[in-house]
């Protein structure tokens, strides 16, 4: 009884915030709520993961971005709902719980909605399912290649999920085709709000790029020693150094850590670096490693191994989506020699890694082999000027010479 | 482990991070990487998968002997005789 008093008083203050399909992604337009980790009168604090999600991307770990006590739900599971779509009500319990959101608000939602949802309403609402069955990404596409009716097959998973192992059973119905048009429609929705955004990064922000041959010898052989006796799971990749060493050369120059937003540059006091990964499915996702900053190189690595687990699995984090305040794209060993990327806004910088390639160089008249990565960085002309973009590069590089500091 | 055995393994590793990737479309005797479109990151998750399903760990002065489907077989063969 007591507890049911304290949260009637708290429904009392009624300052009461919308918890939305949040946006994860320049590709995203709707969300499929898969289940609820909360009821109401659960207090909850933000950062708490209180629904799971599904998405283009997989499942996602949906967290709240406030503290206080879930005051309603408004939607339940299994529902196909649009982004800004408003999935439930908590009561604010802290008094400056607004003004601490509001700012993150304005910088990662609010740009990535308008972006993304207006331009699409008409391609994700026409396809919203609500009696899709529960099945992970990989039985989903297995079913659309096989044409199998997913609703036919009985699931053994949590809440009835269809796993992989239920699609070898004798309880499928092969004879049930299942429309493979949702299928197109939902790539095609993604390149659309691919487009849209890019399209609005490119008209609205004036690129301007920078390219710098980054001697890469050290780097390498540290690594070649490092790793010799390692486990694959203590091996350390290039990709760790990158960004360790760009996490450093943006400590020095903050001007490239930020947002741009309501015509000025906001610096953004934590160095979250947005990591492209490709899907094998087609399409994107960009989730940030927080405060490389403050990761050791080991740190680092295993959060990178991290996010690639989780980004092909699910369960990446709702705010891993949203707040990377800079970009790193990385060719690897199999891509190109540079990559000018587009900025995604409202960030004013990306990074392009390109493939480690041998040259020959000179060294006090001698030819040497020599090993070097084209760096390239795609700049915001209204907050940065080409001396702080050079001066970066030469930063970046001279961190990348003592790889055993970073 | 016997040839089968280890077969069945490497596919199970493989489908942790290529789910679409039959053992008919691994030409055996082409890099594994090339074949099943591996980045440096998949490769090594491939790695761990597999430590996690032999117990052997691959280290990367030995990355020339494993990098295509057949030679992994004929190395873990060995490697848990």
């Amino acid at each position: 009884m007591k507890e049911e008093d304290s949260v009637a008083e708290i429904l009392g203050n009624d300052i009461v915030e919308d918890i939305i399909m949040p946006s994860l992604g320049a590709d995203m337009t709707e969300g499929m709520l898969v289940e609820w980790l909360v009821k109401p009168g659960d207090p909850v604090k933000r950062g708490d993961v209180i629904a799971v999600i599904e998405t283009q991307k997989g499942a996602i770990d949906m967290e709240v971005y406030h503290t206080g006590v879930i005051s309603e739900i408004l939607h339940e599971p299994i529902v196909t709902l649009p982004v800004g779509t408003v999935m439930a009500r908590v009561t604010l319990t802290e008094p400056g719980e607004r003004a601490k959101v509001t700012p993150l608000d304005s910088v990662t939602v609010t740009p990535l909605d308008s972006v993304t949802v207006t331009p699409l309403d008409s391609i994700s609402l026409t396809h919203v399912e609500t009696s899709t069955p529960l099945a992970s990404p990989v039985v989903r596409k297995m079913a659309m290649d096989q044409r199998l009716d997913l609703t036919e097959v009985k699931g053994s998973g949590p809440l009835g999920a269809i796993l992989l192992r239920d699609l070898s059973g004798s309880n499928i119905d092969r004879t049930n085709a299942i429309e493979v048009d949702d299928a197109i429609n939902t790539k095609k929705a993604m390149r659309g709000a691919i487009a849209s955004a890019m399209s609005k990064s490119k008209n609205e922000i004036p690129h301007f790029y920078q390219s710098l041959d980054i001697e890469l010898g050290n780097a390498l052989q540290w690594l070649k020693r490092t790793n010799e006796d390692r486990a694959p799971d203590q091996h350390i990749l290039l990709l760790a150094l990158l960004l360790k060493a760009a996490a450093k050369a943006l400590m020095k120059y903050p001007d490239l850590n930020g947002f741009y937003q309501n015509n000025q540059f906001v610096h953004a006091e934590e160095i979250h670096i947005g990591n492209v990964i490709s899907l094998r499915q087609g399409g994107l996702v960009v989730p940030a490693i927080h405060n490389v900053d403050k990761l050791s190189v080991d740190e680092t690595m295993e959060a990178i191994r991290d996010i690639s687990v989780r980004g092909r699995s699910g369960h990446l984090r709702s705010s891993e989506l949203t707040d990377a305040t800079i970009t790193i794209t990385n060719m690897g060993e199999r891509g190109t020699d540079t990559v000018f990327g587009v900025i995604y806004p409202p960030q004013v910088a990306i990074i392009g890694f390109g493939k480690v390639r041998e040259t020959p160089q000179l060294v006090d008249g001698d030819l040497v082999n020599s090993e070097v990565m084209s760096v390239c960085l795609s700049a915001d002309h209204r907050v940065i000027d080409g001396m702080l973009g050079a001066k970066f590069l030469n930063a970046l590089s001279k961190q990348l010479q003592k790889p055993e500091l970073l | 482990m016997k040839n089968q055995e280890i077969k069945v393994v490497l596919m199970k590793a493989i489908q942790e991070i290529a789910p679409e990737i039959e053992l008919e479309d691994i030409d055996v005797d082409e890099d594994l990487r090339d074949e099943c479109d591996l980045d440096s990151m998949d490769f090594l998750n491939y790695l761990i998968e597999i430590k996690k399903l032999t117990g052997v760990k691959i280290t990367e002065g030995d990355y020339q002997n494993v990098n295509t489907f057949k030679k992994m077989v004929a190395y873990l063969e060995q490697k848990t005789e």
